[in-house]
């Protein structure tokens, strides 16, 4: 078991991450924004439902890291580190999915109709399909991976189609959502990032920091899940 | 090591104090400067905005503290175990 001093130990990043949310919290609230029709002050939700597809790309990001790790090593300890991050990606994914069905549903809903009667053409946006088909894919990981007994097999098969799932998210929320009509901003471009037409300077001010705040917290909770886990499989990894 | 941690978590509860508390002075000049929704300019022109951001703000620290126990548990246990 690695007794090492590494990140997962040390404090100075969680305490930058708390710090950057409650700025993100007060900031994000308190700061002029620029005034767009139909997002109005709903813009600010860029601080909250973004930052959730961020830190889940950046956890999918290190999940698939350590699944490469783990292929060419065979260390159990980087099985651990892989399912962990997939599992804290996938919530951070779940939330970004439901926080993004609220602000469409006041955004994206026709003023004159119900969201209920709305809904057909909301739920038809290729970006959201998208998204679904993604999380999906990462649902099925846990389900195949469970499904194994061996311990090693199990690292094994679930490495490998961690690394099919990671190359899935690139058609499903990348380019999918890009190459097709869509209700979600930045159609023809980035979708949270335009700084020219959607999001004014002083937005990034609080974007930027966000994101990183939000991605450090999911890595600490990352990190405790895989810190128990490898307490539990002690044993295993001597 | 605990006693770092306590006195870290007592400076970050004190700078978001200190953030509060400067924030509330600047209320005065938002008001006077115009070009905001309509909805925008009622919250912050009766300062009740504050209301919103120190109930989130309260649920996150919740939520935070929360993480920092469970933190110092197990290392706690680390620390048995090793």
């Amino acid at each position: 078991m690695a007794t090492a001093k590494n990140y997962m130990y040390k404090s100075w990043w969680k305490i930058l991450s708390v710090l950057l949310l409650v700025y993100t919290f007060v900031f994000g609230l308190w700061h002029k924004v620029p005034e767009l029709p139909a997002l109005q002050e709903t813009i600010r939700n860029l601080y909250f439902h973004v930052c959730m597809w961020f830190a889940m790309m950046i956890l999918f990001t290190i999940s698939v890291i350590n699944a490469i790790r783990y292929l060419r090593t065979l260390d159990l300890r980087y099985d651990i580190y892989t399912r962990q991050f997939a599992v804290v990606a996938m919530v951070f994914g779940i939330l970004g999915y439901a926080t993004g069905a609220i602000w469409a549903g006041y955004t994206w809903a026709d003023p004159n109709t119900s969201i209920y009667n709305s809904f057909s053409t909301i739920a038809r946006d290729p970006k959201l399909i998208g998204a679904a088909i993604a999380l999906l894919v990462y649902f099925a990981y846990l389900i195949l991976r469970d499904s194994i007994n061996d311990i090693d097999r199990k690292a094994r098969v679930s490495a490998v189609y961690n690394i099919f799932a990671y190359a899935l998210l690139f058609p499903c929320i990348w380019i999918l959502p890009r190459v097709m009509p869509s209700l979600h901003p930045g159609n023809e471009g980035n979708p949270a990032l335009d700084v020219k037409n959607d999001i004014s300077g002083s937005m990034r001010v609080v974007f930027y920091p966000a994101i990183i705040g939000w991605t450090l917290l999911g890595v600490w909770i990352a990190t405790l899940k895989i810190r128990l886990n490898l307490l539990k499989e002690k044993k295993l990894l001597k | 090591m605990h006693q770092l941690q306590k006195s870290i978590l007592t400076f970050t509860r004190n700078l978001f104090f200190t953030m509060v508390v400067l924030l509330l002075t600047l209320t005065v000049e938002a008001q006077q400067g115009g070009g905001q929704s309509g909805f925008g300019e009622t919250m912050r022109s009766n300062g009740r905005i504050w209301v919103v951001i120190a109930v989130m703000v309260i649920i996150l620290l919740g939520l935070i503290l929360y993480l920092v126990r469970l933190d110092r548990k197990i290392s706690r246990i680390e620390k048995d175990n090793a």
